[in-house]
């Protein structure tokens, strides 16, 4: 790794804008992730900060934007995505390589045993050697306190376990960032603190991640930074001690207010 | 392409009233024979339960076509038995024996059909009825079997439209149907678009049957829908729409 | 002579000739398969494609399909197609002779348009019935289209048409028992002309039934087995 990649941020993305048919759902939104951030993003429903996060790595195309992940740099724009040329397609694979993501509904594959959903990554789109990757997977699994159950299949697991096993498939990636979209919403309540107690070790650790969460006592604790966003736009962003304690905006006082 | 049709309209439509006829009577039979045997299926008594279970693996697992040369030219082995029993006249005739035939094997497939739908029956609402006093007879007449056939309508629908199909083979036994005529035709004219009057015929019929049977499902699942009082409440919309079923038997 | 004797193998009895016509029946039924299944997967393709055009095509071909009696598709194939290829025939060479189309061919492309049209809608069905997420957390991990389908789409979808694709297979085989009547040299065929000559139409046709029944158990415990293989890791309520 040369030391300019060192230097950069993990990840850039700036000004995106998003409209899914007339109604616009981002309004040119930046964000920029240093390495050991841990930034999470929080709003009322429909503010489009989960539409934000699945820009991030593609799974929605932006309309119009810029987005840099490890010194790949992307310029999107109207009908970028309709030329579908091999060399774009193959960007955007390779920076969604560089994002590790954890879905709400974990999105297991449920074909595969934990452990070969945990591989599969590694297996065919880094395309790293069987063995060493078995090892890792392991590693990973034991970390999040799935090794027992690596043989099970998801839809023999609780949704906690699944969760863990999920964030377990996008570490395996070795992703320079994680995105984390709403990671705890579908989860029983007793199930939820032992998907958290994993993310706050991972944040703990230094990783660099981006959350969208409606946790907002985890979000207070963990976060290095928050971004409130609101109608497609950020209304007010800062440490979270600064947020959560002395909102500026009248929306986020309002919102804040609703959450406790 | 039309001259076949000018000349040969009369014994085409012929042929439709001898698929029509073929069809309707077998799988009409097949229905009144078919929920006696699918309620005996589901007894608890092996008696009754393996000899009905042996029939409809037999006649789902062999080639209609089989089963009807089984029937009709098979019968023939014991004509002199037959004819002291003064039923050889049933097993000489083409026509009862493919009526013979098609209604055993509907009766496999619709059996089956019905044995799920039975099944499919929700517990809760049989033991609603019993909590009311009502004996099995009644229980049977007002909550079983509606639920049963609303359940089964689709599935009857499509075995319907796969006999209707099948009847075709009819022809392999000289039985003019429209298959029949249409391969008299051909061998007498080597003009191919007869056989495509005759596809337009078949899918004609099944078309206005996948129709009319749409109909009659649409007025027997009406409970499912919302009520239409109201004249500004827009298009009546399924609750829980009957799925279309993939089309297997 | 006795049932036993007719069931033999050798000079007398007409089992070595029954064995050569399933020896027909089985190898027109495992080539039609793969023939059938590529098209299902071409018509299921085009059905839920995002341009009309191949829908519509998609869709007339499946209703043809499942309109037309398979006797009568058989016979446009054989009579039609044949036909054609005379046509093309001709007008490539005036001096070439009458081309006769194989029963056997024409049985491969009727059973097999049959199969495409029927397992093209269960394709479908299963296609329709898998989970976005499943393809979203694919495309996160950055695969590529290919992998998406080759690794996660594929499995979840055959595991889902499994029991329709068991069903239509069953069918294929009774279906080719059709082709015997524009001559092809099947079981049933064989045992008509078994027939004809012992005029033992009962033991003939009784032994056809009992052998395709037997091949359905036999595949029917087949397909079960991997229905119970493709199932593992799936919950039943």
């Amino acid at each position: 790794m040369s030391t300019s990649l060192q230097s950069e941020p993990a990840l850039h993305v700036e000004e995106l804008h998003k409209s899914f048919g007339d109604i616009k759902v981002l309004k040119g939104v930046s964000l920029t992730a240093k390495k050991h951030d841990v930034i999470s993003i929080i709003g009322s429903s429909g503010s489009g900060k989960s539409t934000f996060l699945r820009c991030m790595n593609l799974l929605e195309f932006p309309n119009a934007g810029r987005i840099r992940v490890h010194g790949e740099q992307l310029e999107l724009s109207q009908g970028v995505e309709q030329g579908n040329s091999k060399n774009l397609q193959s960007q955007i694979e390779r920076i969604r390589s560089r994002l590790g993501m954890v879905f709400q509904s974990f999105n297991l594959w449920s074909h595969m045993s934990v452990l070969e959903n945990v591989m599969l990554g590694p297996c065919t789109v880094l395309k790293r050697n069987r063995d060493s990757v078995e090892i890792q997977a392991k590693a990973l699994l034991s970390r999040v306190g799935m090794l027992e159950k690596s043989h099970m299949y998801p839809d023999h697991l609780s949704g906690g376990q699944k969760q863990r096993v999920a964030i377990a498939r996008a570490l395996a990636m070795e992703p320079d960032v994680m995105l984390f979209d709403e990671p705890t919403s579908a989860l029983d309540p007793e199930l939820v603190n032992e998907v958290l107690l994993v993310i706050r070790e991972l944040a703990e650790e230094g990783r660099t991640m981006i959350m969208v969460t409606h946790e907002m006592r985890f979000a207070r604790d963990v976060s290095s930074h928050v971004i409130f966003l609101h109608q497609g736009k950020i209304e007010e962003q800062g440490p979270p001690e600064q947020l959560f304690n002395a909102p500026k905006s009248e929306h986020l006082q309002r919102f804040l207010s609703t959450q406790y | 392409m039309f001259e076949v049709l000018i000349d040969y309209w009369p014994k085409l439509l012929d042929g439709m009233s001898m698929t029509l006829k073929l069809t309707f009577i077998s799988v009409v039979i097949a229905g009144l024979l078919s929920l006696p045997l699918a309620i005996l299926r589901r007894s608890k008594n092996k008696a009754f339960q393996w000899p009905i279970r042996l029939f409809v693996s037999f006649f789902r697992g062999t080639p209609l076509l089989a089963q009807l040369f089984l029937i009709y030219y098979g019968s023939g082995q014991f004509r002199e038995e037959l004819t002291d029993l003064g039923v050889w006249w049933f097993f000489r005739d083409p026509f009862y024996c493919a009526l013979f035939t098609f209604a055993l094997n509907s009766t496999a497939y619709q059996l089956e059909i019905l044995r799920g739908g039975l099944q499919a029956v929700p517990y809760g609402e049989i033991e609603a009825g019993v909590a009311l006093g009502m004996k099995r007879t009644l229980l049977y007449r007002t909550i079983i079997l509606p639920h049963t056939y609303r359940i089964a309508l689709p599935a009857l629908g499509n075995e319907i439209i796969l006999m209707l199909k099948g009847s075709a083979i009819a022809s392999v036994i000289t039985l003019m149907d429209v298959m029949g005529h249409t391969r008299r035709v051909f061998s007498q004219t080597f003009d191919i678009s007869v056989y495509f009057w005759a596809a337009i015929i078949y899918l004609m019929i099944t078309t206005l049957f996948v129709f009319a049977w749409r109909l009659l499902e649409k007025r027997l699942t009406r409970h499912m829908y919302y009520p239409v009082n109201n004249k500004h409440l827009p298009a009546p919309k399924a609750l829980n729409p009957p799925k279309e079923t993939c089309h297997v038997n | 002579m006795e049932w036993f004797e007719y069931l033999s193998f050798g000079k007398n009895g007409w089992g070595d000739e029954l064995a050569s016509g399933l020896g027909i029946t089985l190898s027109l039924a495992l080539i039609t398969l793969p023939i059938g299944l590529f098209l299902g997967f071409s018509v299921a393709a085009a059905s839920v494609a995002k341009k009309t055009y191949p829908r519509l095509i998609a869709f007339t071909f499946t209703t043809m399909i499942r309109g037309l009696p398979e006797l009568l598709t058989l016979f446009i194939i054989y009579h039609g197609v044949g036909l054609l290829l005379n046509k093309i025939i001709k007008w490539l060479n005036p001096d070439a002779g009458f081309f006769e189309l194989s029963p056997f061919v024409a049985g491969i492309i009727a059973l097999g348009l049959v199969f495409g049209g029927y397992s093209g809608e269960v394709l479908r069905g299963a296609w329709q019935a898998l989970d976005k997420g499943q393809r979203e957390a694919a495309l996160a991990t950055g695969m590529s289209q290919l992998q998406i389908f080759r690794l996660i789409e594929l499995p979840q979808m055959l595991r889902l048409a499994l029991p329709g694709l068991g069903n239509l297979w069953i069918n294929l085989l009774k279906d080719t028992a059709l082709v015997s009547v524009i001559a092809l040299n099947d079981l049933m065929r064989m045992a008509n002309i078994a027939v004809g000559s012992t005029k033992k139409p009962f033991l003939f046709f009784l032994t056809v039934c009992l052998t395709y029944w037997a091949i359905c158990i036999f595949f029917e415990w087949c397909i079960a087995r991997l229905e119970k293989r493709a199932n593992r890791g799936i919950r039943t309520s």
